[in-house]
């Protein structure tokens, strides 16, 4: 067995299998598990995903939403126990990977187009 | 029970814990290792269980050394024999086998590796020197300079140089095993371990820890 091949299978066990294919201009909804108090419950994060991460079990996307004006940018590990769900609303038309010229656009300039 | 146990470097990934943080872990491939030699007090001065590791074929093996693991009663040739200090030899015999079973969950160790060799290498990335400016008319840019004060007129024993870095014995203090698995003989070890993947490593218990 390769040394590759043995770290493939011991990450193996914490990856989840039926992630749904997600790109950046996403628009999603991710269900975070929230440990307040010694209770557990889901916050919902909604935004357009403006960067995504590929490393195996570290695969991670950055999302971007607008929250009382003020922008907000969260980083995912989809892997992670914590998420306990991730949607796709919406797949966006972008030409870029990474869409970081967003932080710079506001209203109307920060639209994305749907891909049909 | 074995203080510690040999092993190869195979790298690093992550796994996620209970709840929920993600920790970054180094693959350790370890044992199983064979006693070979049993060192006492009467005949050797101390107390020490000498184990080898890592089978290889009969080609490989130097004569002196075949000798020697025949001698031991193992059946396979190994190449690496390490000595692990112990204050009692008693329960050890001779072509004894020990597996990553010695470790569990949670327990405090350190991992001592041979570093990834630099070569000879200057001030700037051997003891992170400053440097100068690499703009603004500098002629200079990575040069160590002064070595020292005039007035003794010799620069002292121990200046920090350039010169070879790296390729030596270091020990990862701190570390914790997060997970065993003994079937196919792997430790994942919290953290970054010294030397190159495919390298050895010993893993060894913390002195005073759990």
């Amino acid at each position: 067995m390769s040394k590759q091949a043995i770290l493939d299978s011991v990450a193996k066990p914490y990856m989840k299998d039926d992630l749904p294919d997600i790109r950046p201009g996403d628009t999603v909804r991710a269900h975070v598990k929230v440990r307040e108090a010694g209770k557990e419950r889901i916050q919902i994060f909604e935004g357009l995903v403006i960067a995504e991460r590929n490393g195996g079990v570290a695969q991670n996307v950055t999302v971007r939403k607008i929250s009382n004006g003020v922008g907000v940018e969260r980083t995912f590990p989809l892997h992670s126990p914590n998420v306990a769900k991730f949607e796709v609303l919406r797949h966006g038309k972008v030409r870029r990977a990474k869409l970081y010229y967003l932080r710079d656009k506001v209203g109307k300039a920060a639209r994305i187009e749907e891909k049909r | 029970m074995l203080p510690g146990i040999l092993g190869t470097k195979i790298g690093m990934t992550h796994v996620f814990s209970e709840d929920g943080r993600m920790i970054p872990v180094t693959v350790i491939e370890a044992g199983p290792v064979y006693v070979t030699q049993i060192k006492t007090d009467d005949k050797d001065g101390y107390t020490a269980v000498q184990v080898g590791f890592q089978e290889i074929s009969d080609k490989n093996l130097s004569f002196p050394k075949f000798g020697h693991l025949k001698k031991a009663g193992v059946k396979s040739n190994l190449r690496h024999l390490r000595e692990f200090r112990v204050d009692k030899t008693d329960g050890y015999e001779m072509g004894q086998e020990i597996k990553t079973d010695i470790f569990s969950e949670g327990d405090d160790v350190d991992v001592i590796g041979t570093s990834k060799g630099r070569g000879f290498a200057g001030g700037v990335k051997r003891y992170h020197f400053k440097g100068q400016h690499m703009t603004h008319g500098y002629m200079t840019h990575r040069r160590p300079l002064s070595s020292g004060a005039t007035g003794p007129q010799r620069v002292f024993k121990g200046t920090r140089k350039p010169g070879h870095m790296g390729d030596e014995r270091v020990t990862q203090t701190g570390l914790k095993v997060v997970k065993v698995d003994a079937e196919r003989n792997l430790i994942l070890v919290s953290g970054s371990v010294p030397g190159a993947n495919g390298c050895l490593v010993t893993v060894n218990k913390t002195k005073g820890g759990k």
